[in-house]
């Protein structure tokens, strides 16, 4: 099994300590809607589990915070992941977990780009293309196959 | 001509179709109706796996759900085309189909199943006459069929030469000439050469000014001397016939880059349509829309278009589709990923 594997040995990294994210001091209206940021965005996707290993992105550095961009004034997020390896055969399957999972989490209005890290993937801009292509996505999503590999990716994120 | 619409339209928002239980991808008018004693119909096509028929009642001006065709596609209905004579409609489908239905009193009867592509069918196009139908897919194959008698469908052509993923196929509105657009970031112009034999006469590339990335969709002005495309580069370009050709009657005209309109959307733009009049709409993934004519300012350098007027926040989310409506009506119906159709005036301001 091991040899069948992209990448078979992968770098695990320590998980970031988890931040309260600092609630509204007394005095504050309640029903303020609070920006998202940079570390909302990193909590939906952190725990999505890597499609060939027992580890979250997180723990592989696939993402990171700081490769986070939002702008929640233009409602926009741009993902910028990192595959573990140059030639890793995943990077699509993780650029459609990370982006089912922000288009389920993050509201309507939002507009989302994912893209691979430049220079980190041999077909970067075949697969920037891909992941951006809405139809192409709409039309993975219908394949209950891939479907399935994405739900199982996914349901770490949730707990 | 000049000045005809220099800043005194105004663009109403007639009403919003609510109905589709996913994004609303593609519309198409009838066009058969929109006359006097014949209220516009159009259809629409959904992620909801269904196609909605949907009527306009004369007395009120107001549009409901006249139908749904559903249990006929297993998946995303990508795209639907009227026939000329308005009877026939054709649904395309991440199924790998096009279905053909027919309206049979008032009923749709799914009449006849295109099956041959290998995977998602992303559009369909009759020709001027209802004779040949064509279909694309992410197969990156072209299929032409010939509309035989009793719902019969012949695929004559299957025509290879888009390297990627085929967006839209259009036939020219009076000529039989087929144009495709694609994920290879190009045009292609296919042709029968007279023997029954299809071929691509021209490809529209990056090379001959044409789009650096994914080519949506193409509209023709009414005459069928110019084309305009748009693409996920951003841009819209004007491309204009060989005049000369197009008089002779010779169906091998070829075609140039006229002029970019660029800076005007600032996601990708999905979906480009020209009116009668002469109006340009465009929709896009800004969730706005726009509209461009001809400007006679600057003919020094040769025609070039202008911002007419323009619609941020159209709908809550992507625009997918704009198509204006038959007839002089001056009205344009948008798809969103919002899951409505939108119904439009664009009208002189009084």
């Amino acid at each position: 099994m091991v040899s069948g594997l992209i990448n078979a040995n992968p770098v695990i990294y320590e998980k970031k300590e988890r931040r309260v994210r600092s609630s509204p001091s007394v005095g504050d209206d309640e029903h303020a809607v609070e920006p998202i940021d940079q570390l909302e965005v990193f909590d939906h996707i952190r725990d999505i589990k890597d499609p060939e290993h027992p580890y979250s992105l997180e723990e592989l550095k696939v993402v990171t915070e700081d490769a986070i961009e939002v702008d929640d004034n233009h409602s926009y997020v741009r993902v910028t992941f990192t595959p573990t390896v140059e030639h890793c055969s995943m990077a699509t399957v993780i650029g459609l977990c990370l982006r089912v999972k922000l288009m389920r989490s993050l509201p309507q209005r939002y507009k989302v780009d994912i893209r691979v890290a430049p220079g980190t993937h041999a077909t970067e801009s075949a697969v920037n293309k891909q992941l951006n292509d809405k139809e192409r996505v709409a039309a993975a999503l219908e394949n209950p196959n891939l479907v399935d590999m994405v739900d199982e990716c996914l349901a770490p994120s949730y707990a | 001509m000049e000045g005809l619409y220099d800043g005194n339209m105004e663009l109403k928002e007639i009403q919003t179709l609510a109905g589709h239980s996913d994004r609303v991808w593609s519309l198409a008018w009838n066009p058969a109706t929109g006359t006097s004693n014949n209220p516009p119909v159009l259809a629409s096509c959904s992620g909801d796996k269904t196609v909605r028929i949907w009527e306009q009642t004369p007395s009120n001006r107001l549009w409901h759900c006249k139908a749904v065709l559903e249990e006929t596609h297993t998946r995303t209905v990508r795209s639907c085309a009227w026939s000329p004579c308005g009877k026939l409609l054709a649904t395309a489908s991440f199924d790998a189909t096009t279905a053909i239905w027919e309206n049979i009193g008032g009923d749709f009867e799914c009449v006849s199943t295109l099956e041959g592509h290998e995977n998602e069918v992303k559009c369909v196009s009759w020709n001027a006459s209802g004779s040949l139908l064509a279909t694309c897919s992410r197969d990156k194959t072209v299929w032409i069929w010939e509309v035989m008698p009793g719902n019969e469908f012949e695929c004559v052509s299957v025509l290879q030469g888009h390297t990627q993923d085929v967006k839209m196929v259009k036939w020219h509105p009076t000529m039989d000439v087929l144009f495709s657009c694609s994920y290879d970031n190009t045009v292609k112009v296919w042709a029968d050469d007279g023997t029954g034999d299809w071929h691509c006469v021209q490809s529209l590339g990056e090379s001959n000014n044409g789009h650096s990335s994914t080519v949506w969709a193409l509209a023709f002005n009414a005459e069928g001397n110019r084309m305009v495309t748009c693409s996920d580069d951003l841009t819209l370009k004007i491309w204009e016939a060989d005049v000369g050709g197009m008089q002779s009657g010779n169906d091998l005209v070829s075609w140039n880059h006229l002029c970019t309109l660029s800076g005007y959307h600032d996601r990708t733009i999905f979906s480009v349509h020209w009116s009668r009049e002469g109006i340009i709409a465009s929709g896009a993934a800004d969730d706005a829309l726009r509209f461009f004519v001809e400007s006679k300012d600057g003919l020094v350098d040769g025609p070039s278009y202008k911002l007419l007027l323009k619609r941020e926040k159209a709908h809550d989310m992507d625009i997918n589709s704009v198509q204006w409506g038959p007839g002089e009506t001056g009205l344009l119906a948008s798809t969103s990923d919002d899951g409505t159709i939108k119904i439009w005036e664009l009208a002189t301001l009084t």
